[in-house]
């Protein structure tokens, strides 16, 4: 069985994000990058599948620009067996991204894709689901728990009111949630070993999908600042000041 | 934590601890010398740069040595040349220009930049790495490997995993031990590994204990139109002087509309209750620093200690199967402010030597050759020409002894002797007094705008520890915090720590305990230099934790 893992660089979750000064996205001169949390248990679960040997192969890809090449060999280094990079400078869509990674699914022919269940830079929240829906395959998202069983793949999902477990047919996609696993220290030689593991690098446009955005980003801003408390001498005047905000 | 535990073993023929200036300049070097030679660097940082804090106005003329193509090529370095050198001498209301035509030439600016120094180290690195060197962020040198005879064979990285009570975690992941020829130590000023080898080879036998000072800095975001590329400015006297504290600021205008700035407070002050991140607050507000910063946003902060001892605390560099560049070294320029040409030159030094000494099929032995190298080079020639610039000032003041200090760098520069013979210096530590010498000092509120109080400063260092492990601010004594600093000295690691790490914090029934908020910690190393009696020792975090300094 061969796993899919796509994985993303995103803006460290250490980084208090900034607003450029003009107001159209964020600014990542000089800041930390990593590889999305959310993918990078993604990539966790994927090797203990692999361990328990369930899988024999997991292959990772990223889109984006060179320096992504950073996030896969980190993959690569937890125990990721191959990657593919494929190379763009440009921001893209979650429908951009699903399609894309489509194309690489029907070449890779992965039983199953995992995936983080949203980057922690756009929060979309949809690639996973849009991947499904284009390659017509079962899904099980907000996974907590996962579970390979012959055909199947049984997946505890994180969902409002608790846990649901749903049982799909392989090939499959199941996006990741926070608590499914936690994430194993690369070791050194392992480091060492990823430098020497198959990466390969192709342009997007070698991918023969139309990733011309569809939304405009109108403006972008950081949430307003929270104005200090202030301290009332007691219960009447708490009352007037509610009253005042129109809370009473 | 089993008591044996299996460690892997890799072999190279160099280590290197530390990857900033010193370091990256090393593996260079080797690497140029012989592309066959096998080298190795470790970060403890979470990447290459993450723990990199300086100014920093920089000298080229190591790098000019090192790589004489990077002008033409993409290095940060060469987007902002000095184009306007300023000394300020501050009152609480005013400030004065210092004509630069009475310093000595040695304090000219011409021909240097102002970048920052994490940016030109991820840049040395992407250098080191497209030569083949090896570098490992996130993976600290925690402990020293000796042979039987007592000479250095390595060093083991750092376990990850371990609980707070020292017991391995299911992620368990014992460090490996790293073994070479040679051990190349450019940890930075007050090196936690560079300590205990200077200990145990009686490195500072002879030489001046070393002195430093704390430097607090931030990066702003300004307003196009007070923003002016180039200009440097530094100054001295106020806040500092009113407490008799030497030190100083900094103010440089960097690319893209930001400024760098800083106060750096000489950590031999005797008055337990100097707060050196409110100076820092208060330096922000005087008139002429604050009409820089209005309308401007805060984009990170950090502090760091400096090497303010110069060349006579400058210790034996070499001990078998090991040598010291950089500020592990201490080869800062003090009244240059300036360190990373020094430690670059260092570095670039230990390569050669260790690669001679490789070629005759030597290892693990004393690289004398190495201190002699050092001595007869530039970096003695420059710091021997400042050697009493800090003491002077220490002794005699801010005024006099800057005067001083002007005078004794004109004759070495004119004549080849100074004011007197190299003078001496005594340890941090033992500077501080007693309380009761002293009055607390009352620091204004922050303003939320230009001033900040320290925890929230600390949430734009982008510092990370992971929760569970052990604190790795050990304290010898655990009485000595309450029976001797606080009894004695009014409790200064309250107040010295720039990350509020040191909490004195009542226990009930009047009872006072210490609290060490070891996950705030930025690395700066001033805790370990400024207690009164030596009783806290740092020691290497989980690797990758602390700052994430973005271009510090």
């Amino acid at each position: 069985m061969k796993i899919l893992v796509p994985v993303k660089r995103v803006i460290d979750y250490n980084v208090k994000p900034r607003v450029k000064s003009d107001g159209s996205g964020v600014d990542l001169a000089n800041v930390k990058m990593s590889i999305n949390p959310f993918d990078e248990i993604a990539v966790e679960e994927a090797i203990r599948i692999k361990e328990a040997g369930k899988a024999t192969e997991i292959v990772v890809v990223s889109i984006g620009p060179a320096k992504a090449q950073d996030v896969l060999r980190s993959a690569l280094a937890m125990g990721a067996d191959r990657a593919i990079l494929v190379e763009t400078d440009a921001d893209l869509e979650p429908l951009a991204v699903a399609k894309i990674l489509k194309a690489i699914a029907l070449e890779v022919a992965p039983d199953l894709v995992i995936l983080g269940k949203q980057a922690i830079d756009d929060d979309s929240n949809q690639t996973g689901q849009m991947l499904a829906a284009l390659l017509a395959r079962p899904q099980g998202t907000f996974a907590s728990k996962v579970d390979i069983d012959g055909g199947h793949v049984v997946v505890t999902r994180e969902v409002d009111g608790g846990l649901e477990t749903i049982r799909l047919t392989l090939p499959a996609i199941v996006t990741t949630d926070l608590r499914l696993n936690e994430p194993r220290y690369a070791s050194l030689p392992n480091i060492m070993k990823a430098k020497k593991k198959p990466l390969e690098v192709r342009a997007l446009a070698d991918c023969g999908v139309d990733a011309t955005p569809r939304l405009k980003v109108l403006r972008v801003t950081e949430p307003p600042v929270r104005a200090g408390g202030v301290k009332v001498a007691d219960v009447d005047a708490l009352v007037a000041i509610l009253k005042e905000v129109g809370v009473a | 934590m089993p008591s044996i535990i299996d460690r892997d073993e890799m072999v190279y023929d160099v280590v290197i601890v530390g990857g900033g200036p010193a370091g990256l300049a090393a593996s260079i070097r080797l690497k140029q010398l012989d592309p066959d030679i096998s080298v190795c660097l470790l970060e403890k940082g979470s990447e290459i740069g993450a723990h990199i804090l300086s100014g920093a106005v920089i000298d080229p003329r190591a790098l000019d040595e090192l790589l004489p193509d990077w002008r033409e090529s993409d290095c940060p370095l060469i987007a902002v040349p000095v184009a306007e050198n300023l000394h300020w001498y501050l009152t609480a209301k005013a400030s004065y220009t210092l004509p630069h035509a009475l310093m000595p030439p040695l304090m000219s600016n011409d021909g240097n930049f102002t970048c920052s120094l994490g940016s030109l180290c991820r840049w040395l690195a992407e250098k080191a790495e497209a030569l083949g060197v090896e570098i490992f962020a996130g993976f600290p040198a925690a402990e020293v490997l000796y042979d039987a005879a007592g000479a250095v064979i390595g060093v083991q990285t750092g376990d990850m995993g371990v609980d707070h009570n020292g017991l391995p975690k299911a992620d368990f992941q014992p460090g490996m031990n790293l073994k070479a020829d040679y051990t190349l130590f450019c940890e930075g000023a007050r090196g936690h590994l560079t300590k205990r080898v200077k200990a145990r080879f009686d490195l500072e036998a002879e030489c001046q204990p070393q002195v430093y000072g704390l430097g607090i800095k931030e990066l702003w975001d300004i307003d196009p139109a007070r923003h002016m590329k180039g200009r440097v400015i530094h100054t001295q006297g106020w806040p500092l002087n009113e407490s008799g504290t030497w030190g100083g600021g900094f103010l440089y205008h960097q690319a893209n509309n930001q400024v760098a700035l800083g106060l750096v407070t000489a950590l031999d002050y005797a008055n337990p209750y100097v707060y050196p991140f409110e100076e820092f607050q208060r330096w922000k507000q005087h008139p002429a620093i604050r009409a820089v910063l209005e309308g401007g946003r805060r984009v990170a902060y950090g502090a760091r200690v400096i090497n303010e001892g110069g060349w006579q605390s400058v210790p034996q560099l070499s001990f078998p199967g090991g040598v010291l560049a950089g500020c592990s070294a201490g080869f800062v320029n003090v009244p240059r402010i300036k360190g990373t040409h020094t430690a670059m030159k260092s570095g670039m030094l230990a390569a050669e030597a260790v690669l001679r000494a490789i070629r005759s099929g030597r290892k693990q032995d004393r690289l004398v050759e190495y201190d002699r190298s050092v001595r007869s080079s530039w970096i003695s020639l420059e710091l021997q020409l400042v050697q009493n610039a800090q003491p002077l000032v220490t002794k005699w003041n801010d005024k006099l002894g800057t005067c001083l200090a002007g005078a004794d760098m004109w004759l070495r520069t004119l004549f080849g002797f100074g004011l007197s013979r190299p003078m001496q210096h005594r340890s941090d530590a033992s500077r501080l007094e007693r309380g009761k010498k002293h009055r607390p000092i009352a620091y204004p509120r922050p303003d939320g705008a230009i001033s900040f109080d320290r925890l929230t400063s600390v949430s734009y260092s982008f510092t990370n520890h992971e929760e569970d492990q052990p604190v790795h601010l050990r304290l010898r004594d655990c009485k000595v915090p309450i029976d001797l600093n606080l009894a004695v000295y009014a409790g200064p690691e309250e107040r010295y720590c720039p990350a509020g790490v040191y909490e004195f914090v009542g226990q009930g029934e009047g009872a006072v305990g210490l609290q060490i908020n070891a996950q705030n910690c930025l690395h700066c190393k001033t805790c370990d230099i400024k207690d009164p009696s030596q009783n806290i020792e740092w020691v290497c975090p989980e690797g990758g934790g602390g700052p994430n300094y973005p271009n510090m």
